[in-house]
């Protein structure tokens, strides 16, 4: 059977998690304290993915199970310097090139 | 008519979209020769990103479908995957609830962790909802270039041996954390960010990533809401 098909029950399950909080709020009066959790959910998920994608290995096994590891590499700096640019010159895209250079350079060196 | 004060935050979003592009574009190459290298025609891997249009989902399927496992656990991890969004959902829920429902409808379909990223960012900035930032973030800057890169990765994939080594495995984790640099303007924000990520890494070496990065962002604020101090200040959208 075409892959198709299993692209589409992929989006079935997904579809879900992503509209269900946005389709069924009608009104724009939150309360403060709900407020104040979702404003900071912002900065957490983002810096979670961040850490997750940088430190952490998935390898599937033979028989499909996700193992997680512990990685140490030069992501780790070249995530670090993005920080530490954006902080400091408010420009995303010039952390990001840092970042891929830094790895690319690491590889090419045969360090990482 | 648009104030010069809105001109100037959306040229800003622009600006933090070349990265979300870059990262998009990045990962939908990879995506793209990977789902080659699997067998995926140029039909089955563009469908994927059109109708799924979730990364981490996809690179999973690509390994499922190659290692000959179940659509049924393919579908499962998807959905397990993918459960994250429903916090960015419910994040940007309070900025466009007086949308028309057949517009948030559209919006959920394209809602990704980089459309998230730059949205909620450029809302805080304009202080209130801006839908051009949400099109441009989620189609201009990511649905677009994913889905371009992912039929360039099919198409030349074969001709290039190691992608990674290229450094774009690292596209991805530098654009979220600098954009969680910009959401962090303040000790809570900056507490949250913290506690999110140690949680994240914590829960997901024990348990499983997907797993993890949905305690991050559920926990991170908890503590951060728990700090003694002055009660946040929160502008309504």
């Amino acid at each position: 059977m075409s892959l198709v098909a299993l692209a589409f029950l992929m989006a079935l399950v997904t579809y879900p998690s992503r509209a269900l909080p946005l389709l069924l709020v009608r009104s724009a009066r939150f309360p403060a304290p709900l407020l104040a959790y979702l404003r900071l959910v912002g900065p957490a998920v983002l810096a979670a993915l961040a850490a997750v994608n940088t430190v952490v290995l998935v390898e599937t096994a033979a028989d499909g199970r996700r193992i997680a590891s512990f990685h140490v590499g030069v992501e780790w700096i070249a995530v670090l310097v993005c920080v530490a640019l954006v902080a400091w010159r408010k420009n995303l895209f010039l952390g990001i090139a840092a970042a891929v250079l830094i790895v690319a350079l690491a590889r090419a060196g045969g360090v990482a | 008519m648009i104030d010069s004060t809105l001109s100037a935050h959306r040229r800003q979003l622009v600006v933090d979209g070349i990265g979300i592009v870059v990262s998009a574009a990045g990962f939908g190459f990879v995506y793209g020769v990977a789902a080659g290298a699997a067998g995926f025609s140029l039909v089955d891997a563009s469908a994927m990103s059109v109708i799924v249009f979730g990364g981490a989902a996809q690179f999973a399927a690509v390994g499922y479908v190659a290692g000959g496992f179940s659509w049924l656990g393919i579908v499962l991890l998807t959905a397990f995957l993918n459960a994250r969004h429903v916090l960015y959902s419910a994040a940007l829920a309070p900025w466009l609830a007086d949308r028309p429902l057949a517009e948030r409808a559209v919006m959920a379909h394209l809602l990704t962790d980089e459309a998230f990223a730059l949205s909620v960012t450029h809302f805080r900035r304009v202080g209130r909802a801006d839908t051009w930032g949400y099109w441009f973030a989620a189609i201009g800057a990511t649905f677009i270039p994913w889905n371009l890169a992912t039929i360039a990765g099919v198409f030349v994939g074969g001709a290039i041996p190691d992608p990674s080594r290229f450094g774009l495995g690292v596209v991805f984790p530098a654009a979220m954390a600098g954009l969680a640099v910009g959401l962090a303007t303040g000790r809570r924000e900056i507490v949250a960010a913290v506690v999110g990520a140690v949680l994240g890494v914590a829960i997901s070496l024990a348990w499983d990533p997907a797993i993890g990065i949905i305690a991050g962002g559920l926990g991170g604020p908890l503590v951060a809401l728990a700090l003694p101090g002055t009660p946040m200040r929160v502008r309504l959208p």
